[in-house]
């Protein structure tokens, strides 16, 4: 029997919860004896080369491209998880939120006390660049998301937990002290 | 008439001093109701609705329904359950709580009560309404995003004549809670810290303070909220 497949992705966030992911040391070891790997930063590889049964995602929406990828995820995959605080609720990127956008790009190019180089006073318009969403957007108001993992990061047990029931099909026991929201 | 009370709460047959409200009458027996805008030492309001229990039938507030012979109360009932999630989730989605960021965060009732109940996202649209940090007072800083309107600070934090040196302004949707302009020029040391302890989440902080628990010795970090009231040993007369 073929292996599970997972992806794993990085929208509108810092890498922290990959890097929590990462936390559970050693036990990546075993993690790769229960699954294979398809797109994700982990493994470098960038585009899907088949479907895959669980994508974890990380950061909330921010501009086009991240709906896209995560459009794209959707698509690829069975299960998909919102893993952290930015994929959940925007996070530190929707402090944003209710500013309106104008604003935002003038106080970062424009007017804000460490702008220094921009004396032609251009915002960034080059037509490749990812268009801004006018908010931050949880990622489940923009696709369908099955599970949901708390936490800024969440902590590697709770990741490692999480995957082994959705391998194995057992039913997930948290204890307490490993869900926060922080 | 007798000096106690007999009832049942989800069946367990309880006795109580009378002339108490249910939340403390349940705490007497071992029994967590979870509560939010209720402190103890000051009136309760009945606001947040979390303790909301159902009595003989009917739903009350169990911080306000003084207890009574024969009440049968039932508490950990699903669908109770559920309303005091969804009002927790309400609670959520209506300010901005951005637990990774906020400097109460482990010592939160309302995080806390997300954590007993096991809520690992909110059902409802997040609303990211626009609201302003009040760091104008010299000792304490209003943090409107994250304030739940409990009226907590309004009703514990007097000065000696009794007046209340937080208030509410504005009406409806634009309600906020603020310091008095004059009295809270009075705001001694410790009402400030008291008042920061009053607040429920990280709406009041005194200056400088924040941060000051690390991560793993905080209230909530190992313990559900309500354990220590369940964990109590009972000896039943």
């Amino acid at each position: 029997m073929s292996k599970p497949v997972v992806a794993t992705t990085s929208l509108a966030g810092c890498f922290g919860c990959h890097m929590s992911f990462l936390d559970i040391d050693d036990r990546i070891l075993e993690l790769i004896e229960l699954v294979e790997f398809n797109k994700s930063p982990i493994n470098d590889i960038k585009k899907f080369t088949k479907k895959c049964d669980i994508g974890l995602i990380e950061g909330g929406c921010c501009n086009s491209e991240n709906v896209h990828v995560l459009k794209d995820f959707r698509e690829h995959c069975k299960i998909l998880v919102s893993l952290g605080e930015c994929a959940i609720m925007g996070g530190l990127p929707a402090m944003r939120n209710g500013i309106p956008i104008s604003e935002c790009l003038a106080e970062a190019y424009l007017n804000g006390p460490t702008v220094s180089m921009n004396e032609e006073r251009i915002l960034p318009n080059d037509p490749e660049l990812p268009i801004l969403t006018d908010k931050v957007y949880p990622c489940h108001e923009v696709v369908k998301i099955d599970y949901f993992l708390p936490g800024c990061p969440p902590s590697a047990d709770l990741i490692w937990l999480t995957l082994v029931a959705l391998i194995t099909g057992d039913e997930l026991q948290l204890p307490y002290e490993v869900v926060k929201f922080d | 008439m007798s000096q106690f009370v007999r009832f049942t709460i989800d069946g367990t047959e309880c006795m109580a001093a009378r002339g108490q409200y249910i939340v403390d009458a349940a705490r007497e027996n071992g029994i967590y109701i979870p509560t939010l805008c209720n402190y103890p030492g000051v009136k309760p309001k009945g606001s947040c609705r979390i303790c909301t229990v159902r009595v003989n039938g009917r739903l009350m507030t169990a911080c306000t329904t003084p207890i009574a012979d024969g009440m049968a109360i039932e508490n950990e009932i699903h669908d109770i359950v559920e309303l005091r999630k969804s009002i927790v989730e309400l609670l959520f989605v209506e300010g901005n709580h951005f637990c990774p960021g906020c400097e109460k965060s482990g010592n939160c009732e309302l995080q806390a009560l997300a954590y007993r109940f096991k809520i690992m996202v909110p059902r409802f649209p997040f609303q990211f309404p626009l609201r302003k940090i009040d760091a104008s007072h010299p000792k304490i800083i209003k943090e409107q995003n994250r304030c739940i309107l409990c009226k907590r600070c309004i009703r514990a934090i007097r000065d000696e004549k009794g007046r209340s040196i937080f208030a509410y302004r504005r009406r409806s949707n634009r309600v906020e809670v603020v310091v008095d302009p004059k009295l809270g020029k009075q705001l001694t040391d410790e009402l400030a810290q008291k008042a920061m302890d009053v607040c429920p989440v990280g709406s009041i902080l005194v200056k400088e303070k924040g941060f000051i628990t690390p991560i793993g010795s905080r209230k909530y970090d190992h313990e559900a909220i309500g354990s220590d009231i369940e964990n109590v040993q009972i000896t039943k007369i």
